[in-house]
C-alpha cells in the first residue's frame, strides 16, 4: 500500500469505545469535591476509537516499517543482528516484567542476583573491575564516564584538567557527552591510515587534559593498531581513556579493552548483546569502570553477600565518592534480563563466535565490494564493519552515497550508514553482523554491484530513487521550514466538556 | 546457541574469497600481547529450553505484582495494560527496526511517533513534544539544563516535594556542568511558597516541580508559577500523565516545560525500567529542547510523510554544541504509550483517573479509620497516592503483610527523617474494592 496512511485521529467518532474498563466497586463521590474544581480540566482531546480501529491502525503502521525481521540492515555502527525471540519471551516473565522497583530486597532476590551476575559477565569481557547497568543508552553511559572522570579528577585535586581529546572520526555523542559535563573538547586528526595520528595527539596531551574518549575498532571499522603507546601516553600526561563500545562486537572474546589500556567504557547492550532496538530505543549503556574510577560509579550498585542459607544480593548505596543516581531506578532492567539470557545462551565460546563471523562476514564484504566501490583508507582488514567512499560514482556519474543508499531500498534492503563517519567523503558504512549468512550477502553484493552498474549507465536511476516504497524522497527542508510535529485539527475542533 | 547463520563450508568459501587460509589472520591489526589467549571465565552456554529454566528460576525467587497486591507507586505503577498493547508494540517490525534515518522504510514508526507527539501534547496542553527521553528524572534534568542554558542563569530552584530519586538524578546532572541547585522545603505536603520566595533570584533560570507531587499531592502551580515570572525565570512541571485524563493540563497554568513519566502508559513496572521519559514544551523552546523530534512533510509527489526533523540541534550534526547528548531514547515505550491512548481513548483514560482518584480516596478513609493510622497531610487533595502515619514501624508492617501476600506502601524515612513511620500508599484502577478491604483488613490485624 503506497501513499499515506489516514492518522489515527482522522477515524475517531464521537462515543466509540475501545477498552473496556471495571465499573467504580467503591462509593464514588464527585471529583470536584475531591480535589477542588480549580483542579479539574474541561476539555481532553484524545481520539475515541474501537479496539479493532486500533489493531488495524498499527498493523498497518507495521507494514510500513523495514525491520531485521524482514530482512538485511547493515546500519554501520548500529550492530543490527537478529534479536532472538526467546529473549522476549523470558523477559515478559511476570517474575521480572511485574516487578515494583520499591519493592523489598527480599522479595526481588532473582532479578537483583540477575544484575549482580550481569555486571560479574560484563566485566570479564571487557576485561574491568565493575560494571553499571544504570545508564539507559550509550550516549548516558558516556556522560555517566565523562562525570566520573570529573570526579576522579577533582577528587585527586587536579579540577583544571577541562579538556577532553576526541578524534575526528567519532560519534557525535561523544563530543556532545563531554560538554554536558562543562568539559572542552579538542579534535584529534586520523591520520593517512584511518586511525588515530599519533603525532597529533601528543601535541595535545598536556596538563590540562582529563581524557580521550576513542573508539575501538573506530569508526572506520579499522583496529587502531597503535592502542597499547596511545593508552600510555594518555596515562602519561595524567589522563583517562575512555572507550566507546559502540564496536564491541568486534571483540567478544578475541581481544579485551582493560587489556589494552582503557579505564572505562560503554557498552551497548542493545547492539553487542542483541537487545532490540525497537525503532530507536530502549536500550542499556552499561559502564565498566578499573579500579581507579570503582568509587565513582552511580548508585546503587548490586552487592552480594553472603548468607546463611546462600548468597544474598543487595543494594549498595553506601559510595560516598559516587557521582550519585542517574536514572529514576536502576536502569533498563528488562533489557539487562534480555542481554544476560543472551550472554548465557552463548557462552564463551559462542560469543568468540559472533565476533569473528561479524569479522568474517565485513572482511567478505569488503572484498567483494572493492572491485566495484573504493574502500576507504585503502582496502585494509577491517573488523565487523566496512566504509566504502561513493567519491569515485560522485564524481563520474553525480550519483552520490545517499542515492546509492536510496537505490538499495528498491532492492529491498536496508542502506547502510551514510555520510558517517564525517572524514570518509560520501561514506558508506556497512556492518553485516555475524548473524547474516553468505547467502544474503551475496545477494547484497549483487544489489550493490548492480548500482554500481546503474551509477555508470543509468544515473538518473539511483538519484530519483527510491521507486517502490510507500513514500518517495521527502522534502526535508520543507520539514524544518512549515514545522508540522502535531495534529492541529485535534486542538483546534470544538468538542464537549469532559465528563458530558 | 549461537544465533550465526554460516556454514563452516560457506566459512572456508569467504576466507578463500578473502585470500586468507585462516581466520586468525584478520586479527592481525589486534596486537599479539592484547590478544585473548583463553577463553572468557563466563558460565557454560544453555540451550533454549535450558535457558527458559534458568531464567524462570530466577523470575520465581521474586515476588510478583501479578500474584500479590501492591499497594507501591512513587514512580512505577500498577496500572491495566490491555492486551492489544503488547501485541501490537511487541511486533517485529517495530520491536527489531532502528532509528528511522531512512524515512521511506520507516513511515510506520514515524507516523506512530507523530501521533505520540500529538497525543502528549493533547494530555499537556503544551505545543510540541519530542520522541522521548530516558525516564521522567533525565526529563527533569534536561528540561533544567535547556533553561539553564537558555536563559543564560546558572540556578535551578526545586521542591522538595518533588520525588527524591529524580532530586538526585537532577543533582548530579548539575553537579558535573557547575550549576547550583536550591531545595524549596515542603509544607503540609507540597512546596512552600514563602521559602520558594526567598530563593528566587534574578540568577534563577527555572523552577522544578512535580504535579501530583511525590506524596500524591496537588501543588498550587500557579503559585508557582506566578513567583517564577516575579524574576523571569521558567517553571519545569513533573506530572502524571494518568493524572491528566481528569486534572488540568499543566499548559492551562502557563508553565513552560512539562516532563513526566509516561510507564504506566501501557509499559510494564519492569522493575523500575525501562521506563519512558516524556518532554513537551512551548514553542519558543524550539531551537533548544532535546532529543528528536518527527515532522510531517511531503514526498516528490506531494504525498504526506513523516521524517525526523529540526535535526540540526543534535549531537550527530551539532557535535559538542548540540541542544542534548542523547541519542537512543525510548521509541518502542512511546509506541506503547501511544496505543494505550487510542484504545483507550477520551472517556478510558477518564474513567481510568476517575478509578484511580475514587479508590484512592476510598483506601484512605478506611485505613483512616484503623487506630492510631492518620493522614499526615490532611486537607490537602490527591490523586492516586497518600502518605499515612502508623502506629508502629512500616517495614515490620509490610514484612506481616508479605506474608498475606501483600506489597504494602513505601516507608518514608529512607527519604524523610522527620517521618519516621509514615508510608506512601498507591491505589490504582486495577485495585478492587475487595483487594482493598483485604488490605486495610489485613493492616488492621498487623499493626
Amino acid at each position: 500500500m503506497s501513499g499515506t496512511l489516514p492518522l489515527i485521529f482522522d477515524q475517531s467518532r464521537a462515543g466509540r469505545v475501545g477498552a473496556r474498563l471495571p465499573a467504580c466497586d467503591v462509593p464514588r463521590r464527585d471529583p470536584a469535591d475531591l480535589l477542588g474544581p480549580e483542579y479539574l480540566r474541561d476539555r481532553l482531546p484524545l481520539p475515541e476509537l474501537s479496539e479493532l480501529d486500533v489493531v488495524r491502525h498499527f498493523t498497518r503502521l507495521a507494514h510500513r516499517n523495514y525491520s531485521i525481521d524482514q530482512g538485511f540492515y547493515p546500519l554501520g555502527s548500529c550492530t543490527m543482528k537478529y534479536n532472538p525471540k526467546v529473549n522476549e519471551k523470558v523477559a515478559a516473565f511476570a517474575g521480572f516484567a511485574s516487578l515494583h522497583p520499591l519493592q523489598p530486597e527480599e522479595t526481588v532476590q532473582g532479578s537483583l542476583a540477575l544484575l549482580y551476575e550481569l555486571q560479574c559477565m560484563l566485566s570479564e569481557i571487557c576485561g574491568m573491575a565493575a560494571t553499571t547497568v544504570q545508564p539507559s543508552a550509550g550516549a548516558h553511559g558516556e556522560l555517566l564516564a565523562m562525570m566520573m572522570i570529573r570526579a576522579y579528577h577533582r577528587h585527586r585535586g587536579e579540577a583544571h584538567r577541562d579538556v577532553v581529546l576526541i578524534p575526528d572520526s567519532a560519534h557525535g555523542t561523544n563530543p556532545a557527552s563531554a560538554a554536558r559535563c562543562g568539559f572542552r573538547v579538542k579534535p584529534i586528526p586520523s591520520n593517512a591510515r584511518g586511525c588515530t595520528d599519533i603525532a597529533a595527539l601528543e601535541a595535545a596531551l598536556n596538563e590540562n587534559v582529563a581524557a580521550l574518549m576513542l573508539t575501538n575498532p573506530n569508526t572506520v571499522g579499522l583496529f587502531e593498531t597503535d592502542i597499547l603507546r596511545i593508552c600510555d601516553l594518555v596515562h602519561r600526561a595524567g589522563g583517562l581513556v575512555y572507550c566507546d563500545g559502540a564496536n564491541m562486537n568486534a571483540m567478544l572474546g578475541l581481544t579485551r579493552p582493560g587489556d589494552m589500556g582503557f579505564d572505562v567504557m560503554h557498552y551497548n547492550l542493545h547492539k553487542t548483546f542483541s537487545t532490540p532496538h525497537g525503532g530507536g530505543g530502549p536500550g542499556c549503556g552499561a559502564v565498566s569502570v578499573q579500579p581507579c574510577l570503582e568509587p565513582y560509579l552511580p548508585v546503587p550498585l548490586i552487592r552480594r553477600e553472603e548468607g546463611t542459607s546462600g548468597p544474598v544480593f543487595r543494594f549498595d548505596y553506601d559510595r560516598p565518592l559516587s557521582v550519585g543516581r542517574i536514572h529514576s531506578f536502576y536502569g533498563a532492567f528488562l533489557i539487562a534480563v534480555r542481554a544476560y539470557a543472551y550472554i548465557r545462551a552463548l557462552g564463551a565460546e559462542g560469543l568468540r563466535q559472533v565476533s569473528e563471523n561479524a569479522i568474517l562476514n565485513a572482511n567478505y564484504l569488503r572484498v567483494r565490494l572493492a572491485e566495484h566501490y573504493e574502500v576507504a583508507y585503502g582496502n585494509q582488514i577491517c573488523m565487523h564493519e566496512v566504509v566504502l567512499t561513493a567519491e569515485p560514482q560522485k564524481r563520474r556519474n553525480g550519483v552520490r552515497a545517499l542515492d546509492i543508499s536510496k537505490r538499495l531500498m528498491d532492492y529491498g534492503f536496508h542502506p547502510p550508514t551514510n555520510y558517517f563517519p564525517l572524514i570518509v567523503p560520501e561514506a558508506l558504512m556497512i556492518e553485516p553482523t555475524e548473524t547474516e549468512s553468505k547467502q544474503t550477502l551475496d545477494e547484497f553484493v549483487n544489489a550493490m554491484i548492480s548500482i554500481a552498474r546503474e551509477a555508470q549507465e543509468a544515473p538518473e536511476l539511483p538519484r530519483s530513487a527510491p521507486h517502490t516504497t510507500v513514500v518517495s524522497r521527502l522534502d526535508e527542508t520543507a520539514a524544518v521550514k512549515h514545522l508540522d510535529v502535531r495534529y492541529e485539527r485535534l486542538f483546534c475542533d470544538s468538542e464537549p466538556a469532559a465528563g458530558d | 546457541m549461537v544465533y550465526v547463520s554460516n556454514t563452516s563450508r560457506e566459512r572456508k568459501e569467504m576466507l578463500e574469497a578473502i585470500g586468507v587460509s585462516r581466520f586468525e589472520d584478520l586479527l592481525a591489526p589486534i596486537p599479539e600481547s592484547v590478544r585473548l589467549q583463553e577463553q572468557l571465565d563466563l558460565p557454560p552456554p544453555l540451550d533454549e529450553p535450558a535457558l527458559v529454566r534458568h531464567l524462570r528460576t530466577l523470575a520465581v525467587q521474586n515476588v510478583d505484582c501479578e500474584e500479590y497486591l501492591c499497594f507501591l507507586g512513587a514512580g512505577v505503577y500498577d496500572h491495566f495494560r490491555p492486551s492489544v498493547v503488547s501485541a501490537l508494540a511487541g511486533r517485529g517490525e517495530f520491536a527489531t527496526s532502528y532509528t528511522p534515518y531512512q524515512p521511506e522504510m520507516s513511515q510506520g514508526m514515524l507516523q506512530a511517533i507523530y501521533e505520540y507527539q500529538t497525543l502528549i501534547c493533547a494530555l499537556t496542553g503544551m505545543d510540541l513534544a519530542n520522541a522521548s527521553m530516558y525516564d521522567a528524572a533525565t526529563g527533569l534534568a534536561e528540561a533544567a539544563l535547556m533553561c539553564a542554558g537558555l536563559l543564560e542563569r546558572s540556578e535551578v530552584v526545586v521542591l522538595r516535594s518533588v520525588h527524591p530519586h529524580y532530586l538526585q538524578v537532577v543533582r548530579t546532572y548539575l553537579d558535573a556542568t557547575g550549576h547550583t541547585l536550591a531545595e524549596v522545603p515542603s509544607a503540609e505536603g507540597a512546596g512552600d511558597l514563602e521559602a520558594l520566595n526567598k530563593l528566587l533570584s534574578e540568577k534563577t533560570a527555572c523552577v522544578l516541580l512535580q504535579h501530583p507531587n511525590f506524596f500524591g499531592c496537588l501543588e498550587d502551580v500557579q503559585g508557582v508559577v506566578d513567583a517564577a515570572r516575579r524574576v523571569g525565570a521558567c517553571v519545569v512541571a513533573c506530572v502524571d500523565p494518568i493524572s491528566l485524563g481528569i486534572l488540568r493540563p499543566p499548559a492551562d497554568y502557563d508553565v513552560d516545560v512539562v516532563v513526566g513519566e509516561g510507564q504506566g502508559l501501557g509499559n510494564p513496572m519492569g522493575f523500575g525500567g525501562p521506563l519512558l521519559g516524556f518532554f513537551a514544551c512551548k514553542r519558543q523552546f524550539v531551537r533548544h529542547f532535546p532529543g528528536r523530534i518527527v515532522g510531517a512533510t511531503v514526498d516528490r509527489h506531494g504525498r504526506r510523510a513523516y521524517t525526523m526533523t529540526l535535526r540540526t540541534r543534535e549531537q550527530d550534526i551539532r557535535r559538542e554544541r548540540a541542544t542534548s547528548n542523547i541519542c537512543t531514547n525510548q521509541t518502542l515505550l512511546a509506541l506503547a504509550a501511544t496505543i494505550y491512548l487510542c484504545e483507550l481513548g477520551k472517556t478510558g483514560l477518564q474513567q481510568v483517573a476517575d478509578l484511580c482518584l475514587q479508590k484512592a480516596h476510598y483506601a484512605c478513609d478506611a485505613l483512616c479509620q484503623l487506630p492510631g493510622v492518620e493522614p499526615v497531610f490532611p486537607g490537602r487533595p490527591f490523586f492516586k497516592e497518600f502518605v499515612v502515619s502508623l502506629p508502629s514501624d512500616p517495614d515490620q508492617l509490610n514484612r506481616r503483610l508479605l506474608e498475606r501476600r501483600i506489597i504494602g506502601g513505601l516507608p518514608l524515612r529512607r527519604y524523610f527523617p522527620d517521618l519516621p513511620n509514615a508510608m506512601l500508599v498507591c491505589v490504582t484502577e486495577t485495585r478492587t474494592r475487595e483487594d482493598i478491604d483485604y488490605f486495610v483488613q489485613s493492616v488492621a490485624e498487623a499493626l
